[in-house]
């Protein structure tokens, strides 16, 4: 009785999280030019529409150029940041770790308002480098959280090993820490390029109509014309994370079994 | 011979805990000495200033008459095995033994060879190209050994590396290092809580409690004569008796206990309180008096333990523990006998 209460609550969850998204993607497959049920015939005409029309595909290779410089900033920093913050003798390190994470916390709009006022002091406002800067401070946490986790997992009797083995520091980080520490890293850094492609808010603050991303299209072709073109970009979208989160779970289990002891 | 490794006044301190206290330690060059003792009693941290982890808060480490406090760990020559291998995970076995040959710019080819014919020497030349986490505890516990052992270091250090083994793999690995230590004439320093692994496998045991060292001993001296209760105590099963010094002279001295006067070896002053111990498989009983020492005693227990029984023996106010073999015949309790023991075997600890 109690088993099947939980199989009833568990699928009525899932379908809360997942029905939304099922909803809107049939539609992206309609021939009409609304976006609504019922659909009269399907075609592909809003995925030619998506790779044709100059804002779309604009917005796809700006996001692509975005989340890929995100995605590499914010990976370094975030690796760096793990590093550091793994010192023992680091002061201060609780404060610093969630200083680290706060991104992921305050809200977009807040972070939105404060970016857009520091890229324009800096000359920054509105252009590539500024978006990708903007992007990269929200993605860094994603990072942090996840090579941290990759690195505590590393039993710092092998770095001990290794220095008694005649290795140097420099050879230890680069033979044994660095690559022990890489699924997290990569982890790290599929999380940081899902969160740069779907971000909205801060983009709708610091990106200059140069910069639109496909979020923030799909974000104002939605205030404009709600064409089913948003629908096709959706399904874009969830096929590429879907893909990148299949990914992250993928390397997590081949971590664990390559530094599983039996 | 020198002291090979010198410990001289080092003291380490973690906050205001005083973890290794003013010790002094020799160890000559090939030399398998065995640091024993309770967790916390320092003889861990010992090993890792040792091996340049831990720097000592004051005091001195000689290693061939070199100072190398400060020297850092990988460059003072030292394989080291860890208790839970710490093999990389991410290396191969053959990868894992290569890495101290390539840390020491030897030409690849040797590395090739070297490896091949350390493998081989502990029978996992078959397995060199596994990854650790496909081996069995004992198997890594071997490639651990074999990438300390490799690049010829001056001196291998273990911390309780058998400690996850189960028994017999255990006992195995204790004959197995006790051999390359001979062969090879290797410097060991082996981090044990083990007394039985110690007794085995050591030429010389240093017994540690609350930062210093008790004793350091050959293991028969240090089980035959502990020269404190401590050591008495954490090596072995004993008898404490406690008595007072009634009569002494030499390495002669009378012991009173109870309403009993014992002969027992040791220099001691006359009118002290001492305690002595006493190996239970010292004890011989019979029906009559069959050495100096003679008491009259009744059985109280009697323990089966398989090859031996463990007999539990009341003389007056006075318990004594004694190990009766199994062709020595059956003692019900209740039965009266006489407990016999040789002078040397009464041991005066300074109490």
């Amino acid at each position: 009785m109690l088993r099947a209460l939980q199989i009833v609550f568990g699928v009525l969850v899932v379908a809360f999280l997942i029905l939304p998204i099922i909803a809107i993607l049939p539609l992206a497959f309609t021939s009409s030019v609304f976006l609504t049920y019922p659909i009269p015939a399907y075609s592909l005409r809003w995925f030619e529409e998506l790779v044709t029309a100059d804002v779309w595909r604009l917005s796809i290779v700006n996001s692509l150029i975005i989340g890929i410089g995100a995605t590499v900033l914010s990976t370094v920093l975030g690796t760096l940041a793990a590093l550091g913050l793994r010192r023992s003798a680091l002061p201060l390190a609780g404060l610093l770790r969630t200083l680290f994470l706060l991104p992921m916390v305050v809200p977009a709009v807040v972070l939105g308002v404060g970016m857009q006022i520091l890229l324009v002091r800096l000359g920054l406002a509105s252009s590539y480098t500024g978006v990708i800067i903007a992007h990269a401070v929200l993605c860094v946490p994603f990072v942090v959280v996840s090579v941290s986790a990759a690195l505590q997992g590393i039993d710092p009797a092998i770095e001990r090993a290794a220095m008694s083995l005649g290795a140097p520091p420099v050879t230890v980080f680069r033979r044994v820490t660095l690559p022990l520490a890489v699924p997290g890293v990569v982890s790290g850094a599929v999380f940081a390029f899902a969160t740069s492609l779907d971000e909205v808010v801060i983009t709708l603050f610091v990106a200059g109509p140069n910069q639109r991303t496909l979020a923030r299209q799909m974000f104002s072709s939605i205030r404009e014309n709600i064409s089913p073109t948003v629908a096709a970009a959706a399904l874009l979208l969830i096929v590429g994370t879907l893909c990148l989160a299949a990914l992250a779970a993928l390397l997590r289990r081949r971590e664990k079994r390559a530094t599983a002891l039996p | 011979m020198g002291a090979f490794i010198a410990f001289k006044n080092v003291t380490k301190k973690f906050g205001a805990l005083t973890v290794v206290d003013n010790l002094d330690l020799e160890i000559a060059k090939g030399e398998f000495v065995s640091l024993l003792g309770p967790s916390g009693s320092g003889k861990t941290t010992l090993l890792m200033m040792l091996a340049g982890f831990e720097r000592p808060t004051s005091g001195e480490i000689f290693l061939d008459g070199k100072p190398i406090t400060h020297l850092p760990p990988h460059r003072r020559q030292m394989g080291m095995v860890f208790q839970n291998y710490a093999l990389f995970p991410h290396m191969t076995v053959a990868e894992n033994v290569a890495f101290p040959l390539e840390m020491q710019r030897v030409p690849r080819a040797e590395i090739v060879r070297r490896v091949e014919r350390a493998l081989d020497m502990v029978r996992l030349g078959a397995l060199k190209d596994r990854k650790p986490s496909q081996l069995s505890g004992g198997q890594q516990q071997r490639v651990a050994l074999t990438r300390a052992l490799v690049f010829e270091p001056d001196v291998i250090l273990m911390d309780e590396p058998l400690g996850a083994l189960d028994k017999q793999l255990r006992e195995h690995m204790q004959l197995e290092i006790r051999d390359l230590h001979r062969r090879l004439g290797l410097t060991i320093v082996f981090v044990t809580h083990d007394q039985s692994e110690a007794l085995t496998m050591s030429d010389r045991i240093a017994v540690f409690n609350a930062g210093k060292i008790e004793q350091i001993d050959t293991p028969q001296m240090v089980y035959d004569r502990p020269r404190t209760r401590f050591v008495a105590e954490f090596i072995g099963e004993t008898n404490l008796v406690a008595g007072k010094v009634v009569d002494a002279g030499g390495e002669r001295a009378v012991v009173r206990v109870g309403d009993a006067a014992l002969s027992v070896c040791g220099n001691v002053q006359p009118g002290r309180d001492v305690s002595l111990s006493l190996r239970p498989e010292r004890i011989r009983l019979g029906s009559t008096p069959a050495a100096a020492n003679a008491l009259p005693v009744t059985v109280a227990d009697c323990i089966y333990h398989g090859d031996h029984m463990r007999l539990v023996l009341k003389s007056g106010s006075l318990e004594l523990v004694a190990r009766a073999e199994r062709l020595a015949g059956d003692w019900p309790v209740g039965t009266e006998a006489v407990a016999s023991f040789d002078p040397q075997d009464c041991t005066v600890l300074a109490s």
